[in-house]
């Protein structure tokens, strides 16, 4: 139990820095509109997401209507669909903490998740499950001090955000170092940034979401192949 | 004025769709039940194909065309790059390059 939450406390430390970042930002930017502390902490609670909060914040200071709300909430979550696919077999018989766990799988909760099974010496459901409320209790204390201190914010955070950015990147590098075969990076890497310059910033994840599974299915073979060799 | 139960109402809404589309692989294909083999491999090659579009996505917002030219962040991610192939070690490299973009932002790309 100890271990557990030991290995997992220090996996999520990137988390803390880029949750308690972006979550002031955005308590920041919710409590201009004139929603307090309560509603920063009921967002994090129940929506737990960075990129659609902080939209949300548009979408109900401007009383965006229901359609729009669903619809844009789709857009901007689509890329979470993607994510359970490669852990159904790593969160089986996870138990009552599974619909948790799958509650809580954020980009960054994701990351840390999707590559590589629990440090050893750790319960792998505990350790799982540590990492996702300790990321989401960093996230909801970010939001919460954000609106409580409002725009007198005593200190500039300016670019602490980054440490999102520069996670991702660091797995990314794990990732390549752990596999012979790269294509699949590759594939995504190349894929997004076609979508990108196509559809642009605003609508980009969906079509580089369809790209990067029809290619795949087109190496399925070659990829297969490759992966077999890797085992 | 906040209309409160308006609020309430798009929260539960963002909510409910949020969870539904982090629920729906492990709806579509649960436990015990067999899937097809493509979902098995696709579950085996996405994370890396993800981890790369979660990297481009973080970039997007970059304008090339305007001063600083995205320049900060792309340095910053070099050496984030070059720190941890020559340490390897996570909270080294994700907070030295973070404290490097912050002072690329705040002293040097004013």
């Amino acid at each position: 139990m100890k271990t557990s939450f030991k290995h997992a406390f220090k996996a999520s430390l990137p988390v803390f820095a880029g949750y308690i970042a972006l979550g002031i930002g955005f308590g920041v930017l919710l409590e201009s509109k004139g929603y307090s502390i309560l509603w920063a902490g009921l967002m994090a609670l129940t929506m737990y997401s960075g990129s659609l909060q902080y939209a949300a914040v548009d979408f109900m200071s401007g009383g965006a209507t229901l359609i729009t709300t669903a619809v844009m909430t789709v857009f901007i979550q689509a890329r979470h669909f993607f994510y359970g696919f490669s852990l159904l077999d790593r969160y089986k018989g996870m138990g009552g903490a599974k619909p948790y766990m799958i509650f809580g799988l954020t980009d960054e909760t994701y990351s840390l998740v999707c590559t590589g099974d629990a440090p050893k010496g750790t319960d792998k459901k505990k350790y799982f499950l540590f990492l996702t409320m300790l990321n989401q209790s960093y996230w909801i204390a970010g939001c919460m001090i954000g609106a409580f201190l409002g725009s007198v914010l005593p200190f500039e955070l300016k670019g602490v955000d980054y440490a999102m950015t520069a996670l991702f990147i660091v797995i990314f590098v794990d990732q390549w170092k752990s596999q012979k075969n790269h294509i699949p990076a590759i594939i995504g890497v190349l894929s997004t940034v076609v979508c990108l310059l196509i559809f642009g910033s605003e609508s980009f994840i969906i079509p580089s979401m369809a790209v990067i599974t029809v290619v795949f299915a087109i190496f399925r073979k070659k990829l297969e192949k490759e992966e077999s060799k890797n085992d | 004025m906040i209309d409160v139960k308006y609020s309430i109402i798009q929260i539960a809404l963002m909510a409910g769709l949020t969870a539904l589309i982090r629920f729906s692989p492990f709806m579509l294909f649960p436990e015990g039940r067999k899937r097809p083999a493509f979902i098995t491999y696709l579950g085996k090659v996405l994370p890396y194909a993800i981890i790369g579009m979660l990297v481009i996505y973080c970039f997007k917002d970059i304008s090339f065309a305007s001063y600083p030219h995205g320049l900060p962040a792309i340095i910053a991610g070099v050496a984030v790059v070059l720190l941890h192939v020559w340490k390897g070690n996570t909270l080294l490299s994700v907070f030295g390059g973070t404290a490097f973009y912050m002072i690329l932002i705040n002293f040097i790309f004013k």
